[in-house]
């Protein structure tokens, strides 16, 4: 770009300029191109794109069905915030599925095997599943700071062995006798999560997971490990020469992270049908939904409930998408896969309004 | 049971060819300093395109032909976003393998109106050597092989000797060493990182290729199951090294091979599943020791 003089700019283009460097723009324009391009994918596939889309958000948005749909979303959030926490430091966490399940087996076992009643039953198993879960993720830290494993692949490569280790359990230790399908028995009145009204699906599970959220905000921004966090993100070698122990930090927010998925678990596993069944927790891709929303919200704890909207109605608007209008709900993960590219490739944007701004 | 007997052999090498294909992507992608976790989702891709490719062309080389192109096109998201537009990588990554698993999904839907798995009546998988039946020791470890077998143990010391003794090869290298130093003697690193992106994407295509018309005839949704991952580790085993890549896979293929022996003897499935997994981390820990000892110091 050629360097001209800078000249007085009118008042509109001004104000487009300002409005195009909102933060909003990026995830907001991320979402619409998306869009655009799973139109252009399922009219190449012989399909019409707005009935199709027109069946996701009635299937998501019905009135009959938000006590669901937001049960959905707060699966979402939790798993979002365990990709976020290690995101803030600029890591990442893809064994969310190992340690969601682990968590879901914790907290069935305590609900199963401790004679106590509801009142302490049921945060003991969520507390249990935090416990062991973080544990569980906790493992990547050392890993990387020791050994020089990548937390991404670490908690790659744990994942599916814990996966694996819960389903062997599942089939031929703890799983219910008798049963075709391998799953753990349904677990007593007092372990189950308490209800919110007459809701059948959202439950005090969800309040749970709102917690999570305003603690991870409040940590985030007012704590000095939040500040951490983010220097530590924004620039690892400056954080650890202005005194950050970055091998502590990695250990805490991964224990976190891993924590939060545990509780997603053990919500799931203690609310209807009340029983940790094989794969159930893994299948409808809670772990990756909540992943692409993080990274839409690139960390950010306050956008976190927003992003996870969208993928909320995607997932739950698929199946009623691939009923009414014969779209496969496969175009759920590709519209999730799009956001992400798209997201990654905005730095062309960002490279051009620099040099506009140097200009 | 008896390990070494040669039915065993071939179990191993079987189990390490589309391992060994992902890996050498994953290898040129480290020498040029992109880290590249595509090879999943990329795998999966080829996997689909070879089936595809053989379903409409009536020739499983057809369909080997369309993966490896498919595949090499849609690199072409991550080698453009990383290396022209510096995107990061790893995101990207996320996104394609992503965008893969959904993909591939949702066109068995469209295409073939199937969902799960596809395999039509006359779904022309890829020729096996039976040429070979008759000479010994060859015979047994190649005769049920393809020929993609033993042409990836080729084009991997071809690759590792191009890398090692011609100018292009210390050129791509310079590029993931010090690419400040490569710029300034004139090396348009952008480009090396493309195109080494791109054919790594080739790569993956005809892994998945060989996983979907070689190992069995069939496309399964995602049938990949984590190999693509099993390769990233085996390139940091290996330091993106191609030549000592056949040591690492062939780790990985005996113990997949092996978890299915123990199978047959009774081993539940989901432990025997697990086993590569393990194995992978443990061996990473274990040659990472020394690297842990230098730095003690700094950290």
């Amino acid at each position: 770009m050629t360097s001209t003089p800078t000249k007085p700019q009118p008042r509109a283009r001004r104000l487009l300029a300002t409005a195009l460097r909102h933060p909003a723009v990026v995830p907001l324009g991320a979402v619409v191109l998306a869009l655009l391009i799973g139109a252009v994918i399922i009219a190449a596939a012989g399909l019409d794109p707005l009935t199709a889309y027109a069946a996701v958000l009635e299937g998501s948005l019905d009135p009959r069905q938000l006590d669901y749909t937001f049960s959905v979303w707060g699966f979402i959030c939790g798993m979002a915030l365990a990709a976020a926490i290690p995101l803030r430091m600029g890591e990442f966490n893809l064994g969310g599925n190992g340690q969601m399940v682990l968590g879901g087996l914790t907290a069935a076992w305590v609900a199963l095997n401790v004679p106590l009643p509801g009142i302490l039953l049921v945060p003991l198993a969520v507390l249990a599943a935090a416990i062991v879960s973080g544990g569980f993720g906790a493992l990547s830290a050392p890993l990387a700071t020791r050994f020089g494993i990548p937390i991404i692949i670490s908690t790659l490569l744990l994942s599916p062995i814990a996966v694996a280790v819960v389903s062997y359990l599942l089939r031929f230790q703890i799983g219910e006798a008798g049963s075709a399908v391998a799953q753990t028995p349904r677990l007593p009145d007092e372990g189950r999560m308490w209800a919110l009204g007459d809701l059948s699906y959202s439950n005090t599970g969800l309040l749970v997971i709102i917690a999570m959220m305003v603690a991870f905000y409040v940590v985030d921004s007012r704590s000095a490990v939040g500040f951490e966090l983010r220097v530590v993100g924004a620039n690892r070698r400056f954080g650890a020469y202005g005194g950050v122990r970055v091998g502590r930090l990695a250990f805490g927010a991964m224990a976190a992270a891993g924590a939060a998925a545990g509780i997603v678990g053990a919500i799931i596993v203690m609310s209807s049908p009340y029983r940790l069944i094989d794969g159930a927790l893994i299948s409808p891709g809670y772990t990756f939904a909540g992943l692409a929303a993080a990274l839409l919200a690139g960390g950010r704890p306050a956008l976190i409930p927003v992003t996870a909207i969208l993928f909320t109605i995607l997932q739950v608007g698929g199946a009623s998408m691939e009923r009414s209008a014969d779209v496969p709900r496969q175009l759920s993960d590709v519209l999730q896969g799009v956001v992400i590219v798209v997201l990654a490739l905005r730095t062309v944007l960002d490279q051009r309004r620099t040099e506009r701004s140097s200009a | 049971m008896q390990i070494f007997e040669l039915s065993f052999v071939a179990a191993v090498l079987l189990a390490a060819t589309p391992i060994l294909y992902a890996a050498l992507a994953g290898a040129i992608s480290a020498q040029v300093g992109v880290f590249n976790i595509a090879l999943e989702g990329q795998m999966l891709w080829g996997a689909f395109a070879a089936v595809a490719g053989s379903y409409y062309t009536g020739s499983a080389w057809g369909g080997v032909l369309v993966a490896l192109l498919s595949t090499a096109l849609f690199a072409v998201i991550l080698a453009v976003g990383s290396a022209r537009w510096k995107a990061d990588p790893i995101i990207i990554a996320i996104g394609t393998n992503l965008l893969a698993l959904g993909l591939t999904g949702f066109l068995l839907r469209v295409l073939f109106d199937v969902s799960g798995s596809f395999s039509p009546r006359g779904l022309e998988g890829l020729p096996k050597m039976a040429f070979l039946a008759d000479v010994p020791v060859i015979g047994p470890i190649f005769a049920g092989q393809t020929l993609l077998v033993p042409l990836a143990f080729v084009v991997i010391v071809a690759v590792g000797l191009w890398l090692k003794a011609t100018p292009a090869g210390l050129r791509l290298r310079g590029v993931g060493e010090h690419p400040e130093a490569a710029a300034s003697l004139g090396v348009n690193v952008p480009s090396f990182q493309m195109w080494a992106t791109i054919v790594g994407g080739a790569l993956c295509g005809i892994a998945g290729a060989q996983l979907a018309l070689g190992n069995v005839t069939v496309f399964t949704e995602n049938m990949t199951a984590g190999r693509g991952w099993i390769a990233v580790a085996a390139v940091m085993l290996v330091a993106g090294r191609p030549l000592w890549l056949p040591l690492a896979c062939l780790g990985f293929g005996a113990a997949e091979a092996l978890g299915f022996r123990l199978q047959g003897i009774g081993a539940p499935q989901q432990l025997t599943d697990a086993a590569p997994y393990a194995i992978t981390l443990v061996v990473l820990v274990l040659t990472r020791i020394r690297f842990a000892r230098s730095r003690k110091v700094s950290v």
